[in-house]
């Protein structure tokens, strides 16, 4: 076997380019743009940190109808999309709104240690109004005051200027619009066809009592524009064109998307699915900081002493394992720095059980070379029988730990033990990541030293080998 | 040899079978007696976190020390019957754990909490409602399974090629279970010494534990298939006994690793893992021994049609030492 110079080269550009991502400095800013967006450039410097790493809140939140009751399509969706915006007003750094399975939502808020408040805001129905514009032009997406909520500009300003909501225009700050009607006069809406224009519609039906109201406002106000606001967001100003009494129709230039998102927020408010909390969990900022330097302490311990026992028990290809362990740690690193993984408690507990496998690999290729070399093969012929031996166990058991990490992947994410799929996620990066290395780094550092040694002895290469 | 195994080449493991098969028989029956005597008296087999019964867990931790039983009180008083305190860490930290509240009634309490005992940081506060806890149950026991089956399926395929494959995936599987029941049993016992519970992390360690069991076991099974090539004509029993003593080494080696990473993060790692890492340890100690002295055993026996080896009757001779 010839030592290879190309998976030489290649092994060293691999760990540089793996400790350049891992190692907490400034990276180019190419580098962070082109993961990110260009105008949010990825920070390469720190690693994702979860919640009970950093301390917040983590809210799960269920669709609150009955197991057997299917849910509209994109109707969670369109849940999520509100929640995310509520979540965006609470002024949290770096909050996230993921949709779990078809009936759930995780939301992340770091940094949030009272989360009372925040579990009010999300799960409130929205406030939907009818309001008298007076002589305002409104269209959709302005921001106004109204009767029901007369600080909805002043709040949406503060929240622009402390940058935790997307601009929106907030035309009249100082007047506050009067609420003709709430909601609560409706009894359903559905997007519809008209039968004869073709266009999309919303067909709205009156609540019994609110019939009488909504017929007299509208009959009173035949020709002008009748706004529909949701928590001081107008969604739509169309006008009234004739008095209605229990069923009417808006009509305008919609497209069927816009058609059916106004009729799911004018009939639910603003969530198209009641929701309801089933899992809160809260982290101390104190104790997240004490798990930080733990599992950094422990950690190192553990990596020292693994490089330790491969040394002693290994002598020189110990060593070179100890190199390619490092190359190891620094290619994890990289990779969930790239990823990017969020790293969890479990998870760093995950990412280094994973070294275990990844010495595995090592010991492994060490103890078949041995074997080689007492049944009296020339060193450069144990090498090779050694790895091509060895590599069958290596990728059988790795592969049977695989599956175990699926299972566990699947299980976290579609249940409430969103702690599992931390660990599940590195532990198994980890191990493809292992089998990687011993491939390629250990090898190609085996043979480098087979290259490097010719003309030495042949009894102290043995010799050093440990056999 | 190597250092791990100097005095051991000698060993003649499948020979040696009744005794391992009695050794296991000892770690698993008094946790698992104990799991039936609290199935019998009509508890959960084992003592489940709310995880998966639903639930609050409650930590604080006061600016001054604190008794866990003042806590208690208050919150007996506001009606919650079945609130248990008790200090974690330091005298100035306890933990609660009641049933499911809500926001009303937490800030209630903490007003009266700081009221009459003084002011407190919340360390962690988790609050499951009592619908996912159940679901939560009835997937782990799915993801159990889907493991098992999973596992079964891809050795049988990776050794198809020998006799009887899907023996070699039910010894495997066999010593997977072994060790599953290790780790109850382990659980079980912790809980009556500690109060250990299982959480979501349990399950985790159990999965994690069937996947590295499985990993030794292949190893061996490997070697196996291997030596039956390159020693055709030796005993069955002969050619097990020699693969287990030639990966010896390296599962020791590697058990060795493994536990001292697990060991620094039980030390060091703090009490969120403590219980994770003692399981974890536990499990994979069972994997290591039950790939060498339980999976491969029964594979030989099966081959051999003879479980129990009888006292006189005279076994493979051992593999001389290399």
């Amino acid at each position: 076997m010839r030592s290879n110079p190309l998976s030489l080269l290649l092994t060293v550009l691999l760990a540089a380019a793996a400790l350049y991502v891992a190692l907490p400095l400034d990276h180019l800013p190419g580098l962070e743009s082109a993961l990110g967006t260009p105008e949010e450039p990825r920070d390469l410097r720190d690693l994702v940190r979860g919640l009970d790493l950093q301390g917040g809140t983590q809210i799960l939140l269920e669709a609150d109808l009955p197991a057997d009751t299917e849910i509209p399509e994109g109707s969670m969706a369109t849940a999520r999309i509100i929640v995310e915006n509520r979540v965006n007003s609470l002024g949290v750094t770096e909050p996230a709104v993921q949709g779990q399975g078809t009936r759930r939502i995780i939301v992340e808020l770091p940094g949030i240690d009272n989360p009372e408040q925040a579990i009010e805001t999300l799960r409130s129905t929205g406030q939907l109004e009818f309001i008298d514009p007076g002589d305002a032009q409104l269209l959709s997406g302005y921001i106004i005051n109204t009767t029901n909520r007369p600080t909805a500009s002043a709040d949406a300003m503060a929240a622009m200027a402390a940058g935790v909501m997307d601009p929106a225009p907030v035309p009249f700050p100082d007047t506050v619009f009067e609420t003709a009607m709430t909601g609560d006069v409706l009894n359903d809406a559905v997007p519809g066809l008209d039968d004869t224009t073709g266009l999309w519609q919303i067909n709205f039906e009156l609540a019994g009592d609110g019939s009488d109201q909504f017929f007299n406002y509208t009959q009173a106000n035949v020709g002008r524009p009748m706004p529909i606001v949701l928590d001081g967001v107008v969604l739509s100003a169309p006008i009234i064109n004739a008095a209605i009494r229990d069923i009417g129709v808006i009509s305008g230039d919609f497209t069927e998307e816009e058609a059916r998102s106004l009729a799911i927020q004018m009939r639910y408010g603003a969530l198209p699915v009641p929701l309801q909390v089933v899992d809160v969990r809260t982290i101390g900022a104190t104790l997240g900081q004490e798990s930080v330097s733990r599992s950094l302490i422990a950690g190192q311990v553990g990596l020292l002493m693994v490089l330790l026992f491969m040394l002693v028990i290994y002598r020189l290809p110990g060593l070179l394992a100890c190199l390619a362990l490092g190359i190891y740690v620094a290619l994890n690193v990289a990779v969930f720095k790239l990823v990017p993984v969020t790293l969890t408690l479990p998870g760093i507990a995950g990412f280094l059980l994973s070294i275990g496998m990844a010495v595995d690999a090592n010991i492994l290729i060490f103890e078949r070379l041995r074997e080689e070399l007492r049944a009296g093969r020339s060193l450069r012929l144990a090498i090779r029988t050694g790895f091509n031996r060895a590599w069958p166990a290596i990728r059988d058991g790795n592969l049977s730990t695989l599956i175990s990490c699926a299972v566990l992947f699947w299980f976290g994410s579609n249940f409430g033990a969103s702690v599992v799929k931390g660990f599940a996620l590195t532990l198994a990066i980890g191990v493809v990541l292992s089998m990687f290395t011993a491939v390629l780094v250990t090898r190609t550092f085996l043979q480098t030293f087979l290259t490097l040694t010719t003309g030495v002895e042949s009894d102290s290469r043995r010799l050093l080998v440990g056999h | 040899m190597g250092l791990l195994t100097s005095r051991m080449g000698n060993a003649a493991i499948v020979e040696r079978r009744n005794l391992w098969f009695l050794l296991s028989l000892v770690l698993i029956l008094p946790g698992i007696l104990l799991m039936a005597w609290r199935g019998v008296t009509g508890n959960s087999l084992l003592p489940l976190s709310i995880d998966y019964t639903g639930g609050v867990q409650w930590e604080i931790r006061f600016d001054e020390p604190a008794s866990p039983e003042a806590v208690r009180a208050i919150l007996l008083r506001a009606g919650l019957a079945d609130t248990t305190a008790f200090q974690v860490q330091d005298d100035r930290t306890v933990q609660l754990k009641l049933k499911a509240i809500d926001n009303q009634v937490k800030e209630r309490l903490e007003g009266e909490i700081e009221a009459e005992i003084g002011p407190f940081d919340e360390q962690f506060f988790r609050n499951i409602g009592p619908a996912i806890g159940s679901e939560v149950s009835r997937a782990a026991g799915l993801a159990i399974l889907v493991a098992v089956v999973g596992i079964l399926i891809y050795i049988t395929a990776a050794f198809r090629h020998l006799n009887h494959a899907t023996r070699y995936g039910a010894c495997a599987v066999f010593a997977l279970v072994h060790d599953v029941l290790v780790t109850l049993s382990f659980i079980s016992i912790m809980s009556l010494v500690a109060a250990w519970e299982v959480d979501a992390l349990f399950l985790t360690a159990v999965l994690t534990v069937i996947g590295f069991s499985v990993n030794d076991t292949i190893v061996v099974f490997d070697r196996i298939r291997e030596n039956q090539r390159r020693y055709q004509g030796e005993s069955f029993a002969r050619i097990a006994n020699r693969s287990l003593v030639e990966t010896l080494q390296r599962s020791l080696a590697t058990q060795v690793t493994a536990l001292l990473v697990l060991m620094a993060i039980l030390i060091l790692g703090g009490a969120t893992l403590q219980q994770f890492m003692a399981t974890l340890i536990v499990g994979l100690v069972s994997g290591t021994y039950s790939s060498l002295c339980n999976a491969t055993p029964i594979l030989v026996a099966w081959e051999e049609r003879r479980f129990l080896v009888k006292a006189g009757v005279a076994d493979p001779a051992p593999v001389p030492a290399a």
